[in-house]
């Protein structure tokens, strides 16, 4: 079992999402959150160009089975990309899952993901 | 010393300018024309309910959409505010209240571009024309912006200012025309004219026909309706639906041109019906779903003022509590159909506005107060009675329908060929602050 984290760019969630589900991987939380990485973000404010030092961005954490690592990680690449590829299209993050537990009935590990 | 010196020039400037004034006063009460104060007191403050009201919509439309496009859906809102008001200095109030022109289609006097003719005018009423131009004027402004609660989340900005400021011209100003101008074919029609005291056909037949209209051409939302959208914002709606109360007061006690008994008449219809649709779509929703939700009672304001507002003036308390009753009745039917045959008028602008004043402007007839009657049977030389009053409530509903739509339909095929009317794929999945205007409202969300 595998802990997919996907930082992604605020306005591509949508995107992904839609290639999450065309790929059949439904089971998903998202949060937002505000980070920083290479991507500098300029925002223009009443013609003043500003850069905040956080940028806002959107994390998607999906836990999966072994099999399932693959295509979730290619639905994302597929999808998140700015124009082919920017700077601040985001990163993930694939961690081993220890354990999961389904709260409704006890059970664990991969039948409860 | 140099400051005594400025001193003593201000005075003396200010002496010339108090004595200069009081020649000019001089001159110019030759043939003093009557102020009444009270009457233009009370108009004055109506025109900044009326104006109060589209912040107030732009909450209740924000509040109901995603959060990435809050700013673009009150913006639609806010850029009426912009466009149309500055449309009706330039030519609006000419169109609607000039004499007819071209066999009546709308208004026209040159005099009144840019309002220069009514400068030193004070109205039969007693209010100065500037006061009754800009009370106008905010009517003008509110009923493109009620059409965009059919467009949301999907519209691109730039089209939707041009679609509303050629709506405005050639949809809302021959209707505002024929309907209120003293030369106005459905102000003479009947006997004592199709009863819309403050614009059930011109504001919210005309805008809610036209939304269904435009929902349909542009289509649904993406993901629609499988993927169902949750708004926002619930509290700014509620906080919304209370200003756009508050507003109405404007809107329809303001409308008698006066502050007397037709103000008293129509504020208490107002208040009556909107109290009377709010609690009657709470009690459709308890007895249909088990609770009452806060959008519900928000849409069955709504609902009850859109329907009292063409009523306003002849009906009385009675007939204003059925008439807000029955509006919210059939509005939540009017939703419900809405889903079963699926077109995507996101924020309901026809669902309840459409309906409901057609609601109001046909069921009023049946409430007309006895004196209104009685005048009209005058008027008519001999008898006037519901049926002959509703035949006209009918025609004038009809023709409104007919027009708006029509009209509608032309300007969305041509700003739609050439500005592009609906947002890319790219742009409604990315929101609509993103895309158009570079901001997201909720920043303080998160730490940055």
């Amino acid at each position: 079992m595998k802990l997919i984290t996907a930082i992604i760019q605020e306005n591509k969630l949508d995107q992904v999402r839609e290639a999450l589900i065309e790929e059949e991987v439904y089971r998903i939380t998202v949060t937002r959150v505000s980070g920083r990485g290479q991507q500098v973000s300029d925002c223009v404010y009443r013609g003043q160009t500003t850069t905040p030092n956080l940028v806002p961005k959107v994390r998607i954490d999906i836990a999966v089975n072994e099999e399932w690592v693959e295509r979730t990680i290619n639905a994302i690449l597929r999808s998140a990309r700015y124009n082919g590829g920017s700077v601040g299209d985001g990163k993930i993050f694939v961690t081993p899952l220890n354990e999961c537990i389904r709260i409704r009935t006890g059970e664990r590990g991969c039948e409860a993901i | 010393m140099k400051v005594k010196s400025v001193t003593i020039f201000g005075l003396v400037l200010a002496g010339f300018l108090l004595w200069g004034a009081q020649v000019v006063q001089a001159q110019e009460s030759d043939a003093p024309p009557f102020i009444d104060g009270g009457a233009t007191a009370w108009m004055l403050t109506s025109t900044a309910l009326v104006l109060l009201m589209i912040p107030g919509l732009a909450m209740f439309y924000g509040g109901l959409v995603r959060s990435k496009n809050v700013l673009g859906t009150m913006m639609h809102s806010f850029a009426a505010m912009g466009v149309m008001a500055v449309l009706w200095v330039i030519c609006g109030y000419a169109m609607s209240f000039g004499p007819s022109t071209l066999g009546g289609w709308f208004g026209w006097r040159s005099g009144l571009i840019l309002l220069s003719d009514i400068d030193d005018k004070i109205m039969a009423q007693g209010v100065p024309e500037y006061v009754f131009a800009m009370f106008q004027g905010k009517f003008a402004i509110i009923t493109p912006a009620l059409i965009a609660g059919a467009l949301a989340e999907r519209v691109r900005f730039k089209a939707y200012c041009i679609f509303i400021a050629l709506w405005g011209l050639l949809v809302y100003n021959p209707l505002c025309h024929w309907v209120w101008a003293e030369d106005g074919f459905l102000f003479n029609m009947g006997a004592r004219g199709a009863i819309d005291f403050a614009g059930g056909t011109v504001v919210h037949i005309s805008s809610g026909y036209s939304g269904l209209i435009a929902a349909i051409y542009l289509g649904a939302r993406r993901g629609y309706p499988t993927l169902t959208t949750r708004p926002n914002n619930l509290v700014m709606t509620l906080m919304g639906a209370g200003l756009l109360w508050v507003g109405w007061f404007g809107f329809n006690a303001g409308s008698a041109i006066s502050c007397g008994l037709d103000t008293a008449r129509a504020l208490t219809a107002t208040q009556t019906a909107a109290a009377s649709g709010a609690l009657m779509w709470m009690i459709i929703e308890g007895l249909h779903h088990g609770k009452a939700t806060a959008l519900g009672f928000a849409s069955g304001i709504l609902a009850g003022l859109v329907a009292v507002t063409p009523a306003a003036g002849v009906v009385q308390p009675g007939g204003a509590l059925v008439l807000g009753a029955v509006a919210s009745w059939v509005c939540y039917g009017a939703i419900l159909l809405k889903n079963r045959l699926g077109y995507d008028d996101s924020l309901d602008a026809f669902g309840v506005h459409g309906v409901g004043g057609t609601v109001g402007a046909i069921l009023l007839t049946f409430f007309i107060r006895k004196s209104w009657m009685d005048e009209a049977a005058v008027a008519a030389g001999g008898s006037w009675g519901v049926i002959s009053q509703l035949w006209v409530q009918l025609a004038a509903v009809g023709i409104a329908i007919a027009y708006a739509v029509g009209i509608t339909l032309i300007l969305l095929f041509v700003v739609d060929k050439i500005f592009g009317l609906r947002a890319d794929r790219h742009s409604e999945m990315a929101g609509l602050d993103d895309s158009y205007h570079g901001e997201r409202g909720y920043g303080m969300l998160t730490a940055s």
